[in-house]
């Protein structure tokens, strides 16, 4: 049976793991290399690194760090942030990623998702979508969640999957960093109008919540960052949960 | 000698990683004659079957069928291992190696398409590949077309229908996941194939 996937997301600013409450407060958590390799070993199904910074002149750093974080790592790595155009996946995918995630460079250039599908495969473009609630919808934001684009987030992730996307990676803003639960039905919409797998990512608290986006979400994978970092909920822990609540879950794995 | 095809499709560094971790001498290699001097020969590849053009064209079908029919312990992966059968539905006018019976064709409407995630292994015959594998072990899939159960078929997986997991026959093995991201399950498979 095809489990539920559980994704560890590392925020990574100028080579470091980091993670904010609403992309602000920045703490720190270690080194990428360290935290995907001990995620991996409690049972995450996916590392997804993000670049939150993304700056040019940081782009070197950062290959770095996934080349280095992809070595051990024999689970699949996406990688994204500031990824641009198809020379940019190039080096990603060169330096060790399985997937990359773009966001703003699809939306200002949809093409751009066909173009690295053609190349490298749909199953290795994932388009990540930052949404926010807004006139009884949710409008689709960039560049880190600063910049509205006024945009659908159900017709954006539509024409995203019709483009050749391999999966969406579906935040909600109003949820990120609070771990007050997925936006289950923001996921749920989503995930009922696209063929591609849905990952749900913002609100993540507690093992009910992951309960909660599988089951009334209908999300394929869920995804969380903060909470795995801290120790406040180790991903096998939360896979026990998940199996005694009859969640199909890799585990034991 | 492991040879690694490389006939432009994706990205082989997940494969190369792998066998490099387990420290087998490999090489990821576009040339027929590093084929043919090679003791086994791996096929990966992601995406869509017509990527297996890519073989036609460049003189690496002839090589890797003529290792393959020599008895050298050949192992194709996600489209490689489709590749082993007839033909797929998704590029009905490439034609696959035929060693296989049967045609890859897209899985039923009931589900999503394409199977993306960790699956269990559910075990038919005795298999080389999984040698010291628990029972009912995950590995990690990402694919739209499926390759159909066949008497070679030694583990199945369930997505709609059952479909092959893993195909082995003599010195031709095939697996639909990645054993590259498969975790420890994955690695040890590509053990067992390098020690076959």
């Amino acid at each position: 049976m095809l489990t539920k996937r559980i994704i560890a997301c590392l925020d990574v600013d100028d080579g470091r793991v980091v993670k904010g409450v609403q992309f602000h407060n920045l703490r720190d958590a270690g080194d990428p290399a360290d935290c995907a390799a001990a995620h991996a070993r409690d049972g995450a199904d996916e590392i997804v690194l993000l670049d939150i910074t993304a700056t040019s002149d940081k782009r070197r750093t950062m290959l770095d760090v996934v080349s280095r974080t992809a070595r051990g790592l024999f689970i699949p790595f996406t990688v994204g942030g500031g990824i641009r155009e198809l020379s940019d996946a190039e080096a990603v995918f060169e330096a060790g990623a399985d997937k990359i995630a773009i966001n703003s460079a699809a939306v200002k250039d949809p093409k751009l998702i066909g173009k690295i599908a053609a190349r490298f495969g749909s199953q290795a473009v994932v388009v990540a979508i930052d949404a926010r609630r807004a006139n009884g919808g949710f409008e689709v934001f960039v560049a880190g969640g600063r910049i509205p684009t006024g945009r659908d987030a159900l017709q954006w992730a539509r024409e995203a999957a019709d483009c050749g996307a391999g999966e969406i990676l579906l935040t909600s803003m109003d949820r990120d960093g609070t771990q007050a639960g997925f936006d289950c039905e923001l996921v749920q919409i989503v995930a009922d109008a696209v063929s591609i797998p849905v990952i749900a990512s913002g609100g993540a608290g507690s093992p009910q919540h992951f309960i909660d986006v599988f089951r009334n979400g209908r999300a394929d994978a869920a995804l969380a960052a903060s909470i795995f970092h801290f120790g406040i909920e180790n991903i096998g822990q939360l896979k026990r949960e998940l199996h005694a609540a009859n969640v199909p879950v890799r585990w034991p794995c | 000698m492991i040879a690694i095809v490389d006939y432009g499709a994706g990205n082989l560094n997940s494969v190369k990683k792998a066998f490099d971790y387990l420290g087998a001498k490999v090489v990821v290699t576009t040339q027929p004659e590093a084929v043919a001097a090679a003791d086994k020969i791996v096929l990966p590849g992601v995406g869509h079957f017509s990527a297996l053009g890519g073989l036609d064209n460049t003189g690496l079908r002839g090589a890797v069928l003529q290792g393959a029919r020599a008895g050298k312990p050949f192992l194709g992966i996600c489209l490689g291992m489709q590749w082993l059968f007839e033909g797929s539905d998704e590029a009905p006018e490439f034609t696959g190696a035929g060693i296989f019976a049967g045609r890859c064709r897209p899985f039923p409407s009931s589900v999503k398409s394409p199977h993306v995630g960790w699956n269990s292994l559910a075990v038919r015959e005795s298999s080389r590949l999984l040698r010291n594998v628990a029972p009912d072990s995950f590995v990690y899939y990402t694919h739209s077309f499926q390759a159909p159960v066949v008497a070679a078929t030694t583990a199945a997986s369930e997505y709609g229908a059952q479909f092959s997991a893993i195909v082995e026959q003599e010195n031709i093995f095939g697996v639909q996941f990645h054993p590259e991201k498969s975790w420890t399950v994955g690695l040890l498979i590509l053990k067992n194939f390098c020690e076959v």
